[in-house]
């Protein structure tokens, strides 16, 4: 296989973590990006590079857009061109709709969907001139369940797999793929802090009987992005141990 | 041939990678030259960026054959 160069957003921690360190494993030259823990990034890059592969750190709020383009022209720079993006990067600001400020809305929105859409146009035109790529947007199980407490990153995550099937259709004659995943109850720092109860009766109703790890997610990314899965696009994948059938 | 009609022509063989006797100004970049839509917004954007300057969605539109674009960049340079 040639060596394909990926960009993994919010891979200093959790999830993202696991899918650079797939990703590296893979043979991918890899885009570490944070946005602000610059030694948990350096983490993961070295990681990656103990296991003999490439990587390089890149703060970038996806937010912006002006980072976003900054990250792939990074990747361009460093290794040349650019073949896999991970939309990983998220953040929750949950409260009841009664109490959600407008903020708490934006932060989410402006993280969880736009960034994903800043980074997907910004690397449409090298895929396109590649004339092949693979895009990966990690959504959530609940954009399909719904969530008390989380209309804002619902809304978002909901918005993220609408983004995934209309740019899957709209790059899909240049040989470039566009998928959604959809993780369940993941152990990382972004459920670390639920409340103990609620996380238990979570758990109860995941058919598999157990939250599900960072690598559970990884793996099904280093599926989509490899030549195995070249003919699926405009999917959402669940990665949730059965909570959604 | 002027100035922008061959800067112009040589983006487009290269875009289209189509022969460059095909480029001429009566062209649709459609019909003619078998863009696709996806082609045409590459070609504004490479448009854009080489003779720096911003094609709006509107007037893109209304740009179907190269010497459309021709008369649109000796218009607005
Ligand atoms: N954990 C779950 O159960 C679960 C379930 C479904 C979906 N997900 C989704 O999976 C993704 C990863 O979740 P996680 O649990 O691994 O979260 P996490 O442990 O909280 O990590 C979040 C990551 O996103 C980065 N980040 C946050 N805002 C950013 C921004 N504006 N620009 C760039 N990077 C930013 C963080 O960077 P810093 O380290 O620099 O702050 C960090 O690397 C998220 O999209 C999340 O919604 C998680």
């Amino acid at each position: 296989m040639t060596e394909q160069v990926s960009i993994v957003t919010g891979a200093s921690r959790g999830i993202g973590r696991s899918i650079a360190l797939e990703l590296g494993r893979d043979g991918n030259c890899v885009v570490v990006n944070y946005v602000g823990r610059e030694e948990e990034a350096r983490a993961t890059a070295r990681l990656i590079e103990e296991q003999g592969g490439r990587a390089i750190v890149e703060q970038g709020d996806v937010s912006l857009a002006s980072d976003a383009e900054r990250l792939v022209e990074s990747a361009l720079a460093a290794f040349g061109h650019l073949d896999v993006v991970v939309n990983n990067a998220g953040i929750t600001r949950d409260t009841l709709v009664l109490r959600m400020k407008d903020e708490d809305w934006d932060a989410v929105m402006n993280t969880n969907l736009k960034g994903a859409f800043h980074l997907i146009r910004a690397a449409a035109r090298p895929m396109m001139k590649q004339r092949s790529g693979r895009i990966i947007n990690i959504a959530s199980v609940v954009a399909i369940m719904g969530n008390a407490g989380q209309a804002n990153y619902v809304s978002a995550k909901a918005g993220l797999i609408g983004l995934t099937k209309s740019v899957a259709r709209e790059f899909a004659s240049r040989n470039i793929t566009v998928n959604a995943i959809a993780p369940g109850f993941i152990e990382t720092d972004m459920t670390a802090g639920l409340n103990a109860e609620w996380t238990g009766k979570m758990v109860e109703q995941i058919p598999l009987g157990r939250p599900g790890s960072p690598e559970d997610v990884a793996h099904a990314v280093s599926f989509l992005a490899s030549p195995k899965a070249a003919y699926i696009t405009g999917q959402v994948l669940h990665i949730d141990g059965g909570m959604v059938m | 041939m002027s100035d922008t009609l061959s800067r112009v022509k040589s983006i487009i063989v290269d875009r289209l990678g189509v022969d460059e006797a095909k480029v001429v100004p009566t062209a649709t970049f459609k019909d003619d030259l078998g863009a696709d839509s996806l082609d045409v917004v590459e070609l504004i954007m490479e448009l854009e960026d080489e003779f720096d300057m911003e094609i709006s969605d509107e007037d893109a539109e209304r740009i179907k054959t190269v010497g459309d674009v021709v008369t649109y960049i000796d218009a607005h340079q």
